[in-house]
């Protein structure tokens, strides 16, 4: 039996992490253990939901630049509503899911209601959420509701005691949540087939409308979701965190596999892409020597290297397109 | 000049509002003083911070005009600032720094057009590749650190005057007349739009719609590099991390707020140049104004909305359909 | 009667899209829709599928009175469609593509491994043996088009209609097509074949009927129809000699003039068959056949839109080079493409802009057209050809058909080609347009420029052109010259009875 070749990119973004392990492993021997692991996990936590969110748009063809924003908002949001109110985080936390999963519907709304790039609209998405932000606090604002401290302490002793936190298994559960939602339900098929041609999904009985809302909808409740873990993470609300993350987001879409252009693609290969950036910089502090600018120079590398193979794979498999 | 004024109106009037509405809150904004070498004053101040914005703007709307976008001109910023700062540190005199940061910026253009022109690939994709890891290669030049100088011929470039007026200023209306001209005088502003309207169309009409592509990526990463210049030169330095930040989306939504359409086609620098300013006098004003800063980018994204109901091509379907019922037809 | 359609009408700004259109379709019948571009056959099928709302007419679906208003209304009535191009999604997988919209599903979530199995039970009757879980685009088209159709007899049951499913396949997968396409009658489903393969109409068919310029011309039980009079319904000439304008000397018995470009062996695989063709200076030449026949594809390789695969051409000072559009434009050569919105105007810029554009790109970008002399130019073509515009400034998009085709004309003829090709010069414009364009085409050959025509409209043909090349599957079949040049003699080259077989393009 060969291998089908729709799985080409997801083998080669494994394959690259565990090579790259490998490597890693070679040189530091003490990068295989647990406590790396659960190191790797707690550290990109934020970023691997978020991605999630950010994978199942660009599926669609679309793109979100808001979502580095709305982490910002998130924070700010959850740490001065625990400042100057006395609802309970969970009552926070919901509310605050509530608010971006309508910020992001509103937003595919108005890209289908006007026709307009996603680009633009989420564009103009970030500036009013970063804006949003910046009105409930200009400085950085501190967590220290004792539940929110409990959260921040909660792990789980892998053997070999690493520890796997909260925030890590809350990544690995939305990466699961994602799976299903984009592999095994209907409206992930509609997001393929919006991402695989608009036209044609139209044709095979797709509603672009609510489908387009529903996944920047999605992808505002990952933003949420991941600004309520970036939260936990840092213990503190700031309206300038997190600048540029919808980018290292949309890199790790790509390095795991995903087609930018939309329509291919595997939700699990965007953990791979997220744990082989995390990987790189992992390496870079064990190393010591190694200077920060060459995570970005690698992830670029990676980036162009991606997208030239599926250039090259899109021609390879499209049987007969050239007749047609 | 009747049409240009015509089609320029809602950005002129626009800005001619907001500096009305800064005044109410800020009575001096536009006194201007001359305090015996060079011009001051709060307009003065925003031509002086419009540079970075008003030259990327012009890079970015030819680069519109054919339908792509750039998203990499803010890290080609930063490094071209570290190229500049370091030759100048290496002593490699002021003419050879400028042309090999020039030459920088070029270069970046060449690649992002290459494979926006040859290899196919979209152009927000792209240029993506440069966007995430440029600031790693300015780093790579500056090796990490905020490469200082002293340079006074550098320093002139940033923070110097002629006529009384700052230099920056005068570099980015040179460039930005310098562009028209050379897009008005020569084909090359036709032949870009014609390639934006319909490239397809164009080709079979023998225009070199790859050529066209190509030089329109590198005007861009030309302006960039300007842009890269006067912020190392203005502050003395080069900050890899922080030259150009986000300037990227400030210069497209210039671009759009100057009416230039997204789709692609017609573009109007003049245009683009009024909405880069526009940008600066809502980023000063808000600042003098003594309002929070904060509010900044509400207004921003309430701006782009307003634009983007403007420019949809549904609506404005909408729109051509009403009108055709309201006004009685013309005889063709 | 399945499917019933009374006098349906459909009307666009400008065009009367289908008058009154009957059309009947049985239970177990394959009935052949025929018409060239613009005879209604597409809007037919959309108003079929709910892609349109018609205007007038009703129609019924087993005796009850249907009116769809999507493609998803009309499948759940019954009626499934197969497009030519925009079909299935080529990124997900043959059973993701099947099941679509129905996915068998356990808790909620896709049961993969259940979709499969329906897949390929609905597979199975086809008789093609393929792996379901690979990408439907890692396929060759026949296999496409047949899990399209297995989708559509799926979803809709009743009708099946298929849109030029033929166009880009190869012998055998035609045949593979006919047999699924044969035992899906024999269950009794009612099928609408369009398609513009004469042969494999008269093969498939039991029953044709034939539009023309949005009306219904005949329908007939195919044994009964031959070949000849179907081409004329379909091209719009009886028989009779149609009157030739007259061409001066020129269709005095071959008096041959100085020869210009020789064409050897052009051709490329899959396209056109390789053709010779000689060009004499100052002559019309006249492509000829039916849609799909390899007259666009002729003009594409002599323009260099796509590169030849074989093949040599030469002109008095030895060989030319034609392998690109500007290499083409710089042997003096012009082309006013078919699609004229996608491929020849560029709709937001002027008149103005749009009849100097060849002109200033082969002048290149440095030594631009004075302001005056393009004033001047735009001015001169205006008058010249009656180009009907408030100014040479208006947008080019704003204008009518027959005045985009003057403005795509004048960007060549102010480029003074030597030959100049015109693809469908008079698809889609009004008729006192048409007769300007034909006048045109006169006058500038008078100045030495030789032409190079391909129209579906046979009287028009006759009435320019020197000489006539027929085409006939992807082959150059005849040539007609002088006096021989005829709507008749057309018509019978296009129709040989020799070509009784199955279409195999190269």
């Amino acid at each position: 039996m060969t291998i089908n070749p729709r799985l080409y990119p997801l083998l080669a973004t494994i394959g690259i992490f565990v090579v790259g392990y490998a490597i890693c492993y070679l040189q530091f021997p003490a990068m295989l253990s647990t406590r790396v692991i659960g190191n790797l996990l707690t550290d990109n936590a934020y970023l691997g939901i978020v991605a999630v969110g950010m994978t199942v748009v660009i599926l669609s063809g679309g793109i979100d630049l808001s979502v580095g924003a709305v982490i910002a908002f998130s924070g700010v949001f959850i740490a001065v509503l625990l400042r100057d109110t006395g609802l309970h985080p969970i009552v926070v936390f919901a509310l605050l899911l509530v608010l971006t999963s309508a910020f992001g519907a509103a937003m595919g709304w108005l890209i289908h209601a006007l026709a307009m790039p996603a680009f633009i609209v989420t564009l103009a998405g970030m500036f009013l959420a970063r804006g949003a932000a910046y009105m409930l606090t200009i400085e950085s604002v501190a967590i220290n509701h004792p539940f929110i401290v409990t959260l921040q302490n909660a792990y789980w002793l892998m053997p070999g005691r690493g520890r796997l936190t909260l925030i890590g298994i809350l990544m690995l559960l939305a990466v699961v949540a994602g799976v299903l939602i984009a592999h095994r339900t209907r409206f992930g098929a509609s997001v393929f087939a919006i991402g695989g041609g608009e036209q044609t999904a139209r044709l095979m009985g797709v509603d672009i409308g609510r489908t387009t809302i529903l996944i920047y909808a999605f992808s505002g409740l990952m933003a949420g979701l991941s600004g309520i873990v970036f939260a936990i993470y840092t213990g503190s609300g700031y309206p300038l965190a997190t600048v540029g993350v919808e980018l290292t987001a949309i890199a790790a879409v790509v390095i795991g596999g995903t087609l930018l252009t939309g329509g291919a693609g595997y939700v699990v290969g965007t953990l791979f892409g997220v744990l082989t950036m995390g990987l790189i910089q992992t390496y870079i502090v064990f190393d010591g020597t190694l200077s920060s600018w060459w995570t970005r120079i690698v992830i670029g590398l990676l980036l162009l290297a991606f997208i030239l193979l599926q250039r090259g794979l899109l021609k390879l498999t499209a049987f007969g397109d050239a007749r047609a | 000049m009747g049409r240009m004024a015509r089609r320029l109106a809602p950005q002129i009037l626009t800005l001619a509002a907001l500096v009305a509405l800064v005044s109410v809150f800020f009575p001096n904004f536009i006194n201007i003083s001359f305090d015996g070498s060079r011009f001051v004053g709060p307009i003065i101040d925003v031509l002086k911070r419009s540079a970075p914005i008003a030259l990327l703007a012009v890079g970015m709307t030819l680069v519109i005009a054919t339908r792509g976008i750039d998203l990499s001109v803010g890290t080609v910023m930063a490094i071209a600032g570290a190229v500049a700062a370091w030759a100048i540190t290496s002593g490699l005199g002021l003419p050879l720094t400028l042309a090999l940061a020039l030459a920088a910026g070029l270069a970046a253009g060449l690649w992002n057009g290459a494979l926006v022109a040859i290899i196919g690939i979209q152009p927000i994709v792209a240029t993506l590749i440069l966007m995430t890891s440029g600031r790693g290669i300015a780093q790579l030049i500056t090796e990490g650190r905020i490469l200082t100088f002293s340079d006074p011929g550098f320093a002139f470039i940033g923070s110097g005057a002629v006529f009384g007026i700052p230099f920056p200023t005068v570099l980015w209306m040179a460039t930005a007349v310098a562009f028209a001209v050379l897009m008005r005088r020569t084909a090359l502003g036709l032949l870009i739009e014609a390639t934006g309207v319909n490239r397809a169309a164009s080709a079979l009409a023998g225009v070199n719609a790859t050529v066209i592509l190509i030089a329109v990526y590198m005007a861009s990463g030309l302006c960039a590099a300007l842009a890269g210049i006067v912020t190392t030169a203005d502050i003395r330095g080069a900050d890899a991390n922080n030259a150009g930040l986000w300037l990227e989306l400030d210069a497209i939504l210039a671009v759009v707020i100057g009416g230039n359409s997204l789709l692609g086609g017609r573009f109007s620098i003049a245009g683009s140049i009024l909405g880069a300013l526009i940008i600066q006098t809502i980023n000063t004003g808000i600042v003098l104004s003594g309002f929070p800063s904060e509010y900044n980018l509400v207004i921003k994204a309430g701006l782009v909305i307003i634009i983007l109901v403007l420019q949809s091509p549904n609506l404005s379907a909408d729109w051509i359909y009403l009108r055709s019922v309201l006004l009685p037809r013309r005889a063709d | 009667m399945l499917l019933s359609i009374r006098s349906l009408s459909k009307s666009f700004p400008g065009t009367k899209a289908l008058q009154g259109v009957d059309f009947d379709l049985a239970a177990g019948e394959v009935h052949g829709l025929l018409g060239e571009n613009g005879a209604g056959k597409s809007t037919l099928i959309k108003c079929l599928t709910g892609a349109y709302r018609r205007d007038g007419g009703e129609m019924f679906l087993q005796g009850h009175s249907i009116n769809p208003t999507s493609t998803a209304e009309a499948q759940t009535l019954g009626i499934g469609t197969v497009y030519q191009e925009v079909n299935l999604l080529p990124n997900m997988t043959v059973a993701q593509n099947l099941t679509f919209g129905s996915e068998p599903r356990r808790f909620g979530l896709v049961d993969a491994r259940m979709q499969s199995r329906k897949a390929r039970e609905i597979l199975a009757p086809y008789g093609i043996g393929i792996d379901v879980d690979r990408d439907l685009g890692a396929y060759p088209v026949a296999i496409r088009q047949i899990v399209a159709i297995a989708r559509a007899v799926e979803l809709s049951g009743k009708v099946l209609i298929l849109d030029e499913p033929t166009a880009s396949l190869d012998a055998a997968e035609v045949r593979l097509l006919f047999s699924i396409v044969g035992r899906l009658r024999d269950e009794g489903l009612g099928i609408i074949f369009v398609s513009h393969f004469l042969n494999q109409v008269f093969e498939l068919c039991d029953r044709v009927t034939v539009l023309r310029n949005g009306r219904k011309i005949v329908t007939a039980e195919t044994a009964q129809l031959d070949r000849l009079r179907l081409i004329s319904h379909m091209l719009g000439r009886e028989l009779e000699e149609a009157e030739r304008h007259d061409r001066g000397a020129s269709g005095q018995n071959a008096e041959r003039r100085e020869p210009m470009i020789r064409f050897e062996g052009l051709g490329r695989a899959g396209m056109i068959e390789p053709f010779d063709l000689s060009v004499e200076r100052g002559e019309v030449i006249g492509l000829a056949g039916l849609l799909g026949s390899g007259r666009t594809e002729t003009a594409q390789l002599m323009f260099g839109v796509r590169s030849a695969g074989s093949g040599t051409t030469e002109d008095a000072q030895g060989r030319v080079a034609h392998g690109s559009p500007r290499e083409a434009i710089a042997a003096g050569f012009g082309f006013a493409p078919e699609e004229r919105k996608a491929d020849g105007i560029a709709a937001e810029l002027s008149v103005r802009e749009n009849i100097i554009l060849a002109l200033q790109a082969r002048r290149g970008w440095m030594s631009r057209i004075p302001r005056a002399e393009q004033e001047r130019l735009a001015a001169h073509y205006i008058e010249k050809l009656d180009i009907r515009t408030s100014d040479a400034e208006k947008a080019i998009g704003d204008l009518s058909g027959g005045n985009q085709q003057k403005v795509v004309l004048a960007r060549w003829l102010a480029m003074n080609p030597r030959f100049l090709i015109l693809d469908e010069p008079t698809r889609g414009i009004d008729v006192g347009a048409h007769a300007e364009i034909l006048r045109l085409i006169h006058e500038i050959t008078a100045e030495g420029m030789s032409i190079l025509v391909i129209s579906s409209e046979l009287d028009e043909l006759v009435a320019v052109c020197d000489r006539v090349i027929v085409l006939r599957d992807r082959r150059h079949v005849a040539e007609l010259v002088g006096e021989d040049v005829s709507t008749d003699a057309i018509v019978r080259a296009i129709a040989k009875p020799d070509a009784a077989k199955v279409v195999e393009p190269a």
